[in-house]
């Protein structure tokens, strides 16, 4: 198959076309702005639905006929549950006994409890992932043996995804742990309640059919109803939804490791110096260890300095929820919670408060709140000398993680990585990374255990930053430094085959991911 | 075929080790069968450095196996050749390269509030523990080291001490009691170890053999930087032989290791101390009268910083001007708590500006207001400013706004 390649705005070759459709190269930050009009499902009629309003049907097999399930059809579903989801597994398992194929797998992440889909992938009855590929999937990805090409989008860009007609849903299908019968929906109540349903929101508006999975049915109204039943077909009550207690993943625990302990101090520290810890600031923390420390360390500053966050975002967690009872925190923006206490925090306190990627992550609203966001903590698996990050890839070529909501941060004020300088050898600040996910110039500070770099472009901070007495070194220094130690690792040998492409936040491709040769 | 012979570490928790399997062949050439988890970024560099050590040690017939875990060449070269040298005995080293900043030598007086053990065959904790500003690094070959990883550890702790930037912290290493103490010292003198930690010390002529054997290793080798010692009195007969042990030579500091004491008297540690009283103050009084640092045992609850703040808040008050630490966050703590307080900064302060202000004018004689201030006053006072700058209490330029 040949493949026609053109050099993207961050010097990377990248297809015009994936799987059959057209595709725009990456063209700068904020440069593409596709005119036109959002894409629409069908229209509906309420006078095809039931007059009593009641959507149930017997099982989820049933919605899925009813649904009209056919071959190259696109599937969607959500990871609220994380690595607790149980119904993207059956409803594939389903689509097999069926007969189906070609199937098109657009989930918003995925997680290890998806590595049965692997017998679908191979059995012919999916055809591709249009998601995150890490885990097992990963694994059976880079090893070339998906059929289609993976398209990795973040949060932010799965609703550009969808509002574009990029990825047209024709049966979304919403686990959700309370429904009522007109499919009016949350993830608060019940016993297998997740927090909110934020990323399936989309799908709800813009899916041609939707089907709401519950295992807590209960009289109409179901208040609150983040997922509004005007845009439900089908409800389904099954035993089991999801498996909440999964959603902790090892992720979402605060480290003991003394390195990173040692790098979200001085992250902390940083940020204090420079000014960013005031009154009235606001910040996120994702959900690696290293960063939910760093929300630990800015509590303490916050309490010693006797001043409060206007609002955190979240993913939130045990230690952001205990800082927005403290007091420290005005308001939790929230848009998944990564444990119990978020849940249960989100559930009684209405200073915690439930968004969607359309609130702070989408390209095609009209402004979002990512920008002002004052300072974000991120992760990334490697960092190059032009302050580029990659979160997709190992630096041995291997799929590794999602994008997750990591793109759409990079649009916050101060954006921060806490890194080791390497990993098991590997350096992660180096010349070039392997997959560019996020351009330098939306990256302001990388922070190691061995030092601090400022990106140059940042003149405000590194002047503020002056006669520190943290050890600011160039991006350079932690290069040369990182390679004295560890020395230069070889370059991983790719060939020309393309198993996914990774898409920026407004749907243009910023790089593309090869199959590594043996 | 010889019997199999192995070195270093697996599975979970042996991140940056490596597991060597050795055995010799009578033919057959090198068979290396190389797993790691870097394979594709570093495996074709693994492997030709275990080939380059093999051809060192003229090695023509083998089964070696490496399993690594992402160690670093110079772990990597000590796992191979403790495998091979458990195999027949020579005299030959392979040796990493030396970093030119672990050549240097460091001063008898030097600051050594904190000093971070860590397991002499644990490569993972070395690779970091420069950067969390300990005033000294143990490489520990005692306790903290199974028998039978001795032999495999003292290799190890050689080649960190060449390879391994520890950014200026004092570079220790505890050797083994008796004999075997005597033979780590070949491992460790001419590799510009700075400071031996000596275990329970009982007297001063063990000191005296160890320093002559260190006179000899250095003969040897043509070196003559200084090596410090550091003996840690463990027993009753070592509390009492205090002040013979303080004044030994190229003593530096005393340290007192309660574990070992309190079991030695049959008593409980508790957290008062009191059964560990008398010793401390014999200890720090046998220091004070040698002229060196008085050094306290380490604090176990690696959980609890608040208490870990009294115990050295109190320890200071008994005049110890450091402690062992066993975890990398204990330091700052550590440091935050032997620190000068307010009145000692201003008083030296007016020593340190009264020092300048003498010097500026030429003058032989410090003196403030009617009092001369003697030369071991103004380094104890320049001390105390250092410390104070050290942990942000005071700014470097200090004498720029004084207005005494």
């Amino acid at each position: 198959m040949s493949v026609n390649l053109v050099k993207n705005a961050v010097g990377r070759m990248v297809p015009i076309e994936i799987n059959g459709k057209s595709a725009v190269p990456f063209q700068g930050v904020g440069a593409y702005k596709p005119t036109g009009r959002i894409h629409a499902p069908e229209i509906s009629s309420c006078a095809n639905y039931p007059e009593d309003g009641n959507k149930l049907v017997e099982s989820l097999k049933a919605a899925l006929i009813r649904a009209g399930l056919s071959d190259g059809m696109t599937i969607s579903t959500h990871h609220h549950f994380r690595n607790g989801d149980v119904i993207a597994v059956e409803i594939f398992k389903i689509a097999q006994e069926l007969g189906v194929k070609d199937l098109v797998w657009f989930p918003s992440a995925a997680f290890p409890c998806h590595e049965a889909i692997i017998e679908q992938l191979e059995n012919g009855t999916i055809h591709h992932i249009e998601g995150s590929l890490n885990g097992p999937l990963g694994e059976f990805v880079s090893q070339g043996k998906m059929r289609g090409t993976g398209v990795l989008r973040s949060h932010g860009g799965r609703y550009q995804a969808i509002q574009d007609g990029d990825v047209e849903i024709d049966i979304a299908v919403i686990a959700a742990p309370t429904a009522d019968s007109f499919g009016n929906a949350n993830g608060i109540d019940g016993s297998s309640a997740c927090g909110l349903l934020g990323f399936a929101l989309a799908d709800s508006e813009y899916a041609d059919k939707v089907i709401v999975v519950t295992d807590n049915l209960v009289p109409f109204p179901c208040i609150p109803w983040q997922i509004q039943g005007n845009h439900v077909d089908f409800v389904v009550e099954v035993d089991q939804v999801g498996i909440p207690e999964r959603i902790v993943s090892g992720t979402t625990k605060v480290t003991k490791s003394p390195d990173r302990l040692h790098i979200a101090e001085l992250t902390a520290q940083f940020c204090e110096e420079a000014g960013l810890i005031k009154d009235g600031f606001s910040f996120q923390a994702g959900a690696g260890g290293t960063s939910l420390s760093i929300g630990n360390f800015f509590g303490e500053i916050m309490r010693r300095k006797g001043i409060k966050a206007r609002f955190a975002r979240g993913g939130s967690n045990k230690y952001l929820v205990e800082m927005l009872e403290e007091g420290l925190i005005e308001y939790i923006l929230d848009g998944q919670t990564f444990d119990l206490d978020g849940i249960r925090s989100m559930r009684e306190n209405p200073l915690h408060v439930n968004t969607s990627p359309f609130t702070s992550y989408n390209y095609h609203g009209k402004g979002n709140f990512a920008g002002l966001i004052d300072i974000v903590i991120l992760g990334a698996t490697e960092v190059d000398v032009n302050f580029n990050a990659n979160v997709v890839t190992h630096s041995d070529g291997k799929l590794l993680h999602g994008i997750g909501g990591w793109q759409n941060c990079l649009f916050g004020k101060n954006v921060i990585l806490p890194i080791p300088l390497f990993r098991n050898r590997i350096p992660v600040v180096c010349d070039e990374v392997t997959t560019i996910c996020g351009p330098g110039e939306l990256i302001d500070i990388i922070v190691t255990e061995r030092g601090i770099a400022i990106n140059p472009r940042r003149t405000d901070l590194m002047e503020t930053m002056k006669g520190s007495n943290l050890p600011i070194k160039t991006i350079q220094e932690l290069k040369e430094e990182a390679e004295r130690i560890c020395g230069i690792p070889v370059k991983p040998n790719f060939s020309d085959e393309i198993i996914s492409a990774v898409n920026w936040v407004d749907g243009t491709v910023i790089d593309v991911v090869r199959k590594v040769k043996n | 075929m010889s019997q199999k012979t192995t070195a270093g570490n697996r599975g979970k928790g042996a991140a940056s080790d490596c597991y060597v399997e050795f055995e010799l062949t009578s033919a057959g050439g090198i068979h290396l069968e190389l797993n790691s988890k870097v394979k594709s970024l570093f495996g074709a560099k693994i492997e030709s450095l275990c080939l380059q050590i093999l051809h060192f040690f003229d090695i023509s017939n083998t089964h070696i196996s490496v399993e690594d875990n992402g160690a670093l060449d110079h772990v990597i070269a000590a796992r191979v050749e403790a495998a091979i040298k458990k195999q027949f005995k020579t005299d030959k080293q392979f040796l990493p390269d030396m970093l030119p900043q672990n050549q240097t030598g460091t001063a008898r007086d030097k600051k050594r509030r904190s000093r971070l053990y860590l397991p002499g065959n644990t490569p993972k904790l070395a690779l970091n523990a420069g950067v969390y500003g300990a005033d000294g690094i143990i490489l520990d070959l005692e306790d903290s080291v199974a028998p039978d990883k001795k032999f495999e550890a003292a290799i190890l702790v050689r080649n960190t001490l060449r390879a391994i930037d520890f950014y200026g912290a004092e570079r220790m290493v505890r050797i083994n009691q008796g004999d075997k103490g005597l033979d780590d010292l070949d491992y460790i003198i001419p590799h510009f170890v700075n400071l031996i930690l000596v275990p329970k010390c009982e007297n001063g002529e063990q000191l005296q053999v160890i320093s002559s054997k260190i006179k000899q290793i250095q003969k040897k080798h043509h070196m003559s930087h200084s090596v410090h010692l550091m003996p840690i009195l463990e027993s009753a007969k070592g509390v009492l032989k205090a002040f013979e042990i303080a004044a030994a030579e190229h003593v530096v500091a005393l340290a007192i290791g309660l574990e070992d004491y309190t079991a030695d008297l049959g008593v409980q540690r508790t957290e008062e101390g009191t059964e560990s009283l008398f010793a401390r103050c014999q200890l720090v009084n046998a220091a004070t009268a040698a002229g060196i640092q008085a050094i306290d045992s380490v604090f176990s609850d690696v959980s609890d910083m608040a208490l870990l703040a009294k115990v050295v808040a109190k320890s200071k008050t008994l005049g110890f001007t450091g402690m062992g630490c066993i975890h990398p966050r204990q330091i700052k703590v550590v440091h935050e708590n032997y620190a000068p307080d307010k009145t000692e900064i201003e008083t030296a302060k007016r020593i340190v500006n009264a020092f300048y202000l003498a010097t500026e004018k030429g003058l032989g004689v410090v003196s403030l207001g009617s009092k001369m201030i003697d030369p071991p006053v103004v380094i104890r006072a320049q001390t105390t400013i250092d410390m104070a700058i050290d942990v942000g209490m005071l700014k470097q330029n200090w004498r720029d706004e004084y207005v005494g």
